[in-house]
């Protein structure tokens, strides 16, 4: 059974076609990595395959059912760290997470899964610490470790590396890596450093010069 | 899906009481608003108790609307609402729970601080239960209806100043409304047709303004 399968897809962003007749198919513990330069549509995708961007043409299926028919289905399916990192600066890291353990994963055991989370990126002490207090580097760890406060199939990550440092990247690729292994999927728009191994590479430059 | 909803009206209580200005800036302004008439007309018992409940009304819309453009403002721009947004909870109980937080931290406040107002301007005593029960029913109904203008203005530049020109219109009902109820008390009418109707705007933007507000949010995410 195919996870994600995305066919012939556009995106159009104002008068502007971004891309036009992406296809792809992706099954558990598939990865995919965007490239292009900037203004390649990198971010548009990711968020057109969460659910947020309508496309402008083609498919977008999952386990072989149109994502369109029931679309709250699908954003539940879906983990998405764009570049915003959605930290509250009044509050403190554990309760900036606390209601998205809950309405991803429900109460139970939603403090634990909380400190697992934080543990995983390395700030266990960071739980009490007040959002504005953070580096941007500890915010960007705050926003990844949400990905891993309750299990979703498929993770989107927008450029995941930006403002961390090599302990940080580490931990994110291991997260990702245990992600794969547990069937999931992940698709990263990432600009330079080491691909998570065995990726499928898409570079969406040459796929708009083949559209022009 | 109630456990999630709560824990959203949860943060959003938690967020007002921390950075409380936002709150607190709207009732300031509703008791500066009301104690400036006096001071602009004169102490006039008379003259004041019969312009009492329009300006009570007037100004607890006005501190209402103030309150508003953050209401989804600030989640819009640090990127929670995106979040919110990838959740099997739809985003219409998201905006219910929105608009549950803000009239907590809002709305109550000011039916707590409408009765010391009331005194200040000379409101007739008969007619401060029919205050509470208007404004009680208002109240929410400002809150949801607000909801619908601050998703639309999302994004927008200048957001602020049109949120007011799209929302005051709608306001208008209820001002009438809550006027005319607090009117017939204090000349010993019947007030329950008046509260009647306010509970109906109340009931039909309950039904409608979370929907319609989701759709917007929706647009402003894309």
């Amino acid at each position: 059974m195919v996870g994600l399968s995305v066919e012939n897809l556009v995106c159009v962003r104002g008068e502007r076609t971004i891309f036009s007749g992406l296809s792809f198919r992706l099954r558990g513990g598939d990865a995919l990595v965007l490239s292009g330069r900037n203004g390649a549509g990198k971010s548009s995708l990711l968020r057109v395959l969460a659910g947020l961007l309508p496309p402008a043409g083609g498919r977008i299926a999952w386990e072989g059912t149109d994502v369109g028919r029931d679309k709250d289905a699908h954003r539940a399916h879906v983990r998405f760290v764009g570049h915003a990192d959605a930290v509250k600066p009044a509050l403190s890291v554990s309760e900036n997470l606390y209601p998205w353990a809950v309405l991803w994963g429900g109460r139970a055991a939603a403090a634990e899964r909380i400190a697992s989370a934080l543990d995983h990126f390395g700030i266990p002490q960071l739980g009490e610490t007040p959002g504005r207090w953070l580096s941007a580097g500890q915010r960007r760890r705050v926003a990844l470790a949400r990905l891993l406060l309750a299990p979703a199939p498929l993770w989107l990550l927008d450029e995941p590396r930006t403002a961390l440092d090599t302990d940080a990247a580490a931990r994110l690729d291991s997260a990702v890596e245990r992600h794969r292994k547990g069937g999931g999927m992940v698709v990263i728009a990432l600009h330079e450093g080491a691909r998570p191994p065995g990726a499928l590479p898409l570079d969406l430059d040459t796929l708009r010069a083949a559209a022009c | 899906m109630l456990s999630g909803a709560l824990a959203l009206i949860h943060r959003e209580i938690r967020l007002a009481v921390r950075q409380g200005m936002d709150s607190f800036m709207a009732i300031v302004f509703f008791v500066l608003a009301c104690v400036l008439f006096p001071l602009g007309i004169g102490p006039e018992p008379q003259m004041l108790s019969r312009i009492a409940a329009g300006v009570i009304c007037v100004a607890a819309l006005l501190a209402a609307l103030l309150s508003l453009d953050r209401l989804f403002q600030a989640d819009f721009e640090d990127g929670s609402l995106e979040q919110m947004a990838l959740s099997s909870m739809p985003l219409s109980i998201v905006v219910l729970a929105k608009v549950a937080a803000h009239w907590l931290t809002t709305g109550l406040p000011l039916i707590v601080a409408a009765p010391v107002l009331a005194v200040l301007l000379q409101l007739d005593v008969q007619a401060y239960g029919a205050l509470l029960a208007a404004l009680a029913l208002a109240t929410p109904s400002l809150s949801l209806i607000g909801a619908v203008g601050a998703a639309l203005v999302l994004g927008a530049r200048r957001g602020g100043v049109l949120l007011a020109l799209l929302i005051l219109p709608l306001y208008i009902p209820l001002l009438i409304f809550a006027v005319a109820a607090i009117d017939a008390a204090a000349l010993g009418l019947p007030v329950r047709p008046h509260l009647l109707l306010l509970a109906g705007v109340c009931a039909g933007a309950l039904a409608l303004a979370p929907g319609t507000a989701a759709a917007a949010m929706r647009q402003a995410l894309a």
